[in-house]
């Protein structure tokens, strides 16, 4: 983006130091030393000084969200396709608690974000001041650290540490609370910090890789069982690399797909509520589970009883506190998943596992994914397919929350780590577009694609002009079912079909509205050949909305009822 | 506290935790919470900064439930919780206090 010309006095380029600077000077130069170029973000008056600061930064682009909630997902987005923090700002009060989802979201995924909040004036805080709110109480339990900063000075080691944190170990949100009056006061600032970095995570214990080694090599029907972690890790090739080895049939979370090919003959793709019946079944009868940067979450173990019932197992995560948390490891190792795999690969054998690989394969003939319709487009999975039938691998994909969620962690032939962007944690409805946004603005080079539903984006359907302004080459797939689909699928099958708040009676003009903001937009129900319409709006540049009705009946199948075991899956 | 609860709570043992922490404002809403989230009720709390008052210690009471090893994990992950420490209900410190609640 050009930068409109400055007026006022430059902040050198040239860092001399000892510089006289305010609080907000310091921010804005910190994360330029930080290596921070892309923020998102809405001013107010308590964060004004920054913004301010921010007006004569040549190196900063600041993204003007519409809703304080866009700019955290648009952070995220950027964090989650790169892997490094991202940055979102936003005012005292009514902007700080705006920001408050996205955060939280972030929190429960561990993507590391770094919000920056403005807050009134040290002396007035506690008096009910006008946009007064208490951020770093209310951050507290949604954040992975927070920091009410006391003075300028405080700002040199607070804004690397608070990088630092966010990136370090389990990445997650850090939130610093700034008042204005800090952020207008004058330091001298003699030497600036090193950026923040990641801390070095302590080795995994030998003795305890060799165990688990000895255990893989002994088992007779092992599977490997993928998560976030390992995408954070960036460990998604040894992890295949392992896999391939010892010749594990591997399941991955919502959160790890992508991390093995879902073609790849050892991948029984997505475990869980909605994963295929086979890899349900399978999961159920393996003698050893090794769970690798994982952590048990409900909707992916079911009830957890009824979890790999008979299996032995091995637990790899960086968070000790996940070890135990949910099921108690035979092994559990703390600590780098890419590390301890690596570790771990050099100790494993290459047994013959063939009786056991046969029976996966047998599985997998005989309960597979069902995907009714994958050749119809104007179907739920056939139009996921013609989508990806567009797209190569250097496509990323973003979703929101609900059925299309599901169907497209279901069908979306996902196979590079961090190709796939999804709430999982806190599923949030009205994560998918702004957090596209910010993928599209962190890797300019990609398409990138959101599939959303007629819910969802309302909840951030605004970013839409934010789109628009940055002209980011997102494509907005909306699967309009008129519904809230998930949940009227819920009231289907466990409400006695007592539908009720979940069947939209007004539906907005989807295709006005995206130009109304001004992005184009097509209906794919008006279009007598679909896939081509589809080949060429996804090659289109820019920002484009595609409309697709798809049936309120259409369910996504297999479901593990709330509270059932795995194994008692309905349908598919 | 119904008087059914307070009988129970007898019956239960009891742990102290013994944790250094930084000695700002808002360790103890950060080290509380993470109780309160979890409805695991601290009986019992002391706070003293420690020399120079960089650090303080903080001393909860709390009864022994299944939880407690999942609590000390969270405990240790708190980024101004410098260190934990567990002892067994026989330790002093909450005793010495009994004689303030007479
Ligand atoms: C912010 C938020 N509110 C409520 C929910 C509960 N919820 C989960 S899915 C869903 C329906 C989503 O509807 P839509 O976006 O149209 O997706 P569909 O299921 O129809 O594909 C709702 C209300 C949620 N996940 N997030
Ligand atoms: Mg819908």
């Amino acid at each position: 983006m050009p930068k409109a010309a400055v007026y006022f006095e430059e902040i050198p380029l040239s860092q001399q130091t000892p510089e006289t600077l305010t609080g907000a000077q310091i921010v804005v130069r910190l994360l330029e030393r930080q290596g921070i170029r892309t923020l998102t973000g809405i001013p107010g008056g308590a964060i004004l000084p920054i913004y301010d600061a921010l007006s004569k930064s040549a190196l900063l682009h600041h993204v003007l969200a519409r809703h304080e909630q866009g700019g955290g997902f648009m952070a995220q987005g950027m964090a989650r396709a790169t892997g490094l923090p991202a940055v979102c700002m936003a005012s005292s009060g009514p902007g700080a608690t705006n920001l408050l989802t996205a955060i939280a979201d972030a929190k429960l995924d561990s993507i590391p974000l770094v919000a920056i909040t403005g807050q009134v004036p040290k002396p007035m805080i506690g008096t009910d001041a006008f946009q007064e709110v208490d951020t770093y109480g209310l951050s507290i339990p949604i954040t992975k650290h927070n920091f009410l900063v006391g003075s300028a000075d405080e700002l040199l080691s607070i804004i690397p540490r608070a990088f630092c944190i966010a990136a370090s170990g389990r990445p997650g949100p850090v939130l610093i609370d700034i008042p204005k009056d800090v952020q207008n006061q004058l330091v001298e600032v003699d030497e600036w910090p090193e950026p923040g970095r990641a801390d070095r995570v302590p080795a995994p214990a030998a003795e305890l890789i060799e165990a688990a080694a000895a255990m893989i090599n002994a088992a007779a029907r092992p599977i490997l069982y993928l998560g976030g972690g390992v995408v954070h890790s960036g460990a998604s090739g040894a992890a295949v690399a392992l896999a391939e080895k010892a010749r594990l049939p591997t399941v991955m979370t919502l959160m790890a797909l992508g991390a093995m090919p879902v073609d790849h003959p050892l991948s029984l793709g997505m475990l869980g509520m909605h994963g295929a019946r086979c890899t349900n079944l399978a999961l159920d009868e393996c003698d050893l589970l090794i769970a690798v940067g994982a952590r048990f979450d409900d909707r992916a173990t079911g009830k957890v009883a009824g979890f790999c019932p008979q299996a032995k197992i091995i637990h790899i995560d960086i968070d000790p506190s996940e070890l135990d948390k949910i099921k108690t490891a035979h092994i559990g190792i703390a600590g780098d998943v890419g590390a301890a795999l690596a570790m771990l690969l050099p100790a494993i054998e290459t047994p013959a596992r063939a009786s056991w690989l046969a029976r996966v394969t047998t599985l997998k003939a005989e309960h597979p994914l069902r995907m009714p319709g994958i050749d119809d487009p104007r179907t739920p999975y056939g139009l996921i397919r013609a989508v990806a039938d567009c797209l190569d691998d250097q496509a990323t994909i973003t979703t929101d929350v609900g059925q299309h969620q599901m169907w497209v962690a279901q069908a979306y032939p996902l196979r590079r780590s961090r190709q796939w962007l999804t709430s999982g944690g806190l599923g949030t409805m009205g994560f998918g577009m702004p957090a596209a946004i910010g993928a599209a603005l962190a890797e300019p080079q990609r398409t990138v694609v959101c599939f959303t539903g007629d819910g969802s984006i309302l909840m951030n359907i605004q970013e839409l002009v934010t789109a628009a302004e940055e002209d980011v080459n997102v494509k907005i797939v909306l699967m309009n079912n008129a519904s809230l689909g998930l949940v009227f699928q819920q009231q289907t099958l466990f409400y006695g079909e007592r539908i009720y708040a979940s069947r939209f009676k007004g539906m907005p003009d989807f295709v006005r509205v995206a130009e109304g903001f001004g992005v184009p937009a097509i209906d794919l129900d008006r279009e007598s050949d679909p896939p081509a319409a589809l080949a060429r709006a996804l090659s289109s540049s820019g920002p484009m909305l595609i409309h697709a009705s798809i049936a309120m009946h259409e369910q996504v199948l297999p479901m593990v009822p709330p509270g059932a075991a795995n194994k008692e899956m309905i349908g598919g | 506290m119904n008087s059914i609860a307070s009988t129970e709570n007898q019956a239960l043992s009891r742990t102290v935790l013994e944790l250094d922490v930084n000695n700002h404002a808002g360790v103890m809403s950060h080290v509380v919470g993470l109780f309160s989230r979890r409805a695991y009720n601290v009986e019992g709390i002391l706070v003293m900064p420690v020399g120079s008052g960089v650090t303080s210690r903080i001393w909860l009471l709390v009864n022994e439930d299944e939880r407690l090893d999942q609590m000390v994990k969270q405990i240790e992950k708190l980024e101004d919780v410098l260190a934990v420490r567990r002892h067994g209900a026989e330790h002093e410190v909450f005793v010495r206090l009994e004689e303030f609640f007479r």
